[in-house]
């Protein structure tokens, strides 16, 4: 039963929190820190990809557990993965962001009866407004998000921020808190069952 | 030029449908065996009959109107179908009562791994015989079913989808927090679950069960471990398994819940460790067959013939 785990690790802003923890837990992470280029380290089991990768891998059992933004898990919530354990570091914000100069997203719906809204997270921005009964057109961007309200594309953005700085550059503020996004462990349904006590004892160095 | 099929079909060829075949002939054969005599049922039913066999049901996709306006669904599963069957064509017959079938269905599904709109299913019925008893007898000839159409790795994973929630009731949490806490467990969100559970203000003991359950799988030893009360029905499930040699292959799994509203009790999944999904599942449902009017307990199974089929090549390629 002793099978050695795959792990899905992202790159980006989490990877350096992950490696950290990878590295408490006895994993070797030397390799991976010093080749940023190569994505498989089959020795120890690791695997590096985007962020929003990391469940799609699980889910389909390339990798047995993962490691990856609450905020992509809300994306992405029909995946089928398990949501093993709250890391805790990587902490963000999902907010609401609009010109720090009066209230576009309160205009926009008062006069035009819905508002424009460009996010990355088009799924957790339209079940935001949903939630909260007001009609919004999501606009999916790819890149730098805060320039869509600068040229009048939108309204408001949704967005992660961490500290707030790239928002109050670009004349944005945040209007609203949609929730609070840590890394999170996730596993594969199945791996979960067969893989138990590998899983397990991970978990328990983890709470340790 | 391309012609579409809808989102979720697709063709099969003459090559993969002489293994599909193959596969899905072994599990009849070995259902046949047992005594399951085979059943088919119309694909279109009225989609009032198979509501009152599960509220939503059982996630029809695809629902159209006959002439008359009445609205038809293409069936989601075989089960509500068979008990719909047990209760008119078998309404007088003496259990217990054996069925299997292999037949497709259509389901509403996001997209994900391996999941089509329209699959096809061999499975088991077992009407009539309650209790962990019935359960074995489903749990046991699934296995054997696998072992025949080719698969050497498989498990299959108990649980028991009543436990969590009739839990909560004993620790005395109101009704209306039951969904969201089931709806949590259902999709393992167990960061979600535990504050959910926080949120209750319980006592250490009963919060440390309600978080601890949700993770606790493995063999025999866990019904132990556990410690709590209502796993009797496993403790009995397990030692029949024994008796009939299959209980190493068998993974309790106390956080185990099925999304189908119909299940009462015991719940069970199929894996196989070369793929990351299940093969199928199924469960006990002693309501069931008594909403179409005859009061009765069953259980079963069904396997998703296509799923088999890409664990075992993947079996194959791993060796």
């Amino acid at each position: 039963m002793s099978e050695p785990l795959t792990i899905a690790v992202p790159r980006g802003t989490l990877f350096g929190g992950t490696l950290d923890l990878l590295d408490k837990l006895g994993i070797d992470t030397a390799e991976v820190r010093s080749n940023d280029r190569k994505l498989l380290f089959a020795d120890v089991g690791i695997v590096t990809m985007r962020p929003s990768d990391v469940p799609t891998y699980v889910e389909h059992g390339s990798a047995d557990i993962g490691i990856t933004g609450k905020d992509v898990l809300l994306e992405q919530s029909s995946r089928k993965v398990y949501e093993l354990l709250d890391l805790g570091y990587g902490r963000c914000e999902m907010v609401v962001a609009a010109s720090d100069r009066g209230d576009p997203i309160a205009d926009a719906l008062r006069r035009l009866g819905r508002v424009r809204i460009a996010t990355k997270y088009p799924r957790v921005a339209a079940e935001h407004f949903a939630e909260t009964g007001r009609q919004a057109e999501i606009v999916e961007v790819k890149g730098s998000v805060e320039l869509a309200p600068l040229t009048g594309l939108v309204d408001g953005i949704v967005d992660l921020t961490a500290s707030g700085k790239t928002l109050a550059e670009n004349n944005l503020r945040v209007m609203e808190q949609i929730a609070t996004c840590t890394a999170r462990l996730i596993a594969n349904p199945v791996a979960h069952k067969l893989k138990a006590e590998p899983i397990d004892s991970i978990l328990e160095r983890i709470r340790a | 030029m391309t012609h579409p099929i809808p989102p979720g079909t697709r063709d099969v060829l003459p090559e993969e449908m002489r293994e599909l075949r193959a596969i899905g002939d072994r599990m009849r054969a070995c259902f046949e065996r047992a005594g399951y005599g085979e059943v088919h049922t119309p694909a279109l039913e009225y989609e009032d009959v198979l509501r009152r066999g599960e509220a939503r049901a059982a996630g029809a996709r695809y629902r159209t109107f006959d002439e008359s306006g009445a609205v038809l669904a293409l069936r989601s599963d075989m089960t509500i179908p068979v008990a719909r069957v047990v209760a008119t064509r078998y309404a007088d017959a003496e259990p217990p009562l054996r069925f299997s079938y292999l037949a497709r269905a259509w389901r509403a599904t996001d997209r994900g791994v391996g999941e089509p709109r329209e699959f096809l299913q061999g499975g088991l019925e077992l009407i009539g015989i309650p209790g962990a008893e019935g359960e074995a007898e489903v749990v046991a000839l699934t296995i054997a079913a696998l072992d025949d159409a080719g698969l050497r790795r498989h498990r299959v994973g108990v649980g028991d989808g009543a436990l969590y929630s009739s839990l909560l009731t004993s620790f005395g949490v109101p009704e209306d927090a039951h969904l969201p806490m089931m709806e949590s467990l259902s999709r393992r969100d167990l960061v979600g679950l535990e504050g959910q559970v926080n949120a209750l203000g319980l006592g250490d003991d009963e919060r440390d069960l309600l978080v601890r359950l949700p993770q606790i799988r493995g063999g025999r030893e866990v019904l132990d471990r556990a410690d709590t009360a209502g796993l009797d029905g496993l403790r009995e499930l397990h030692e029949l398994l024994a008796e009939r040699g299959v209980a190493d292959r068998v993974i309790f799994d106390l956080g185990l819940v099925r999304e189908l509203g119909y299940y009462t009790g015991s719940v069970f999944e199929v894996y196989d460790p070369a793929v990351g999904f299940t093969l199928g599942g199924g469960g006990r449902y002693d309501e069931l067959i008594g909403r179409f009017g005859r009061d009765l307990p069953a259980c079963g199974l069904a396997l998703d013939v296509q799923r088999v089929h890409l664990a075992q090549a993947a079996e194959e390629t791993l060796g």
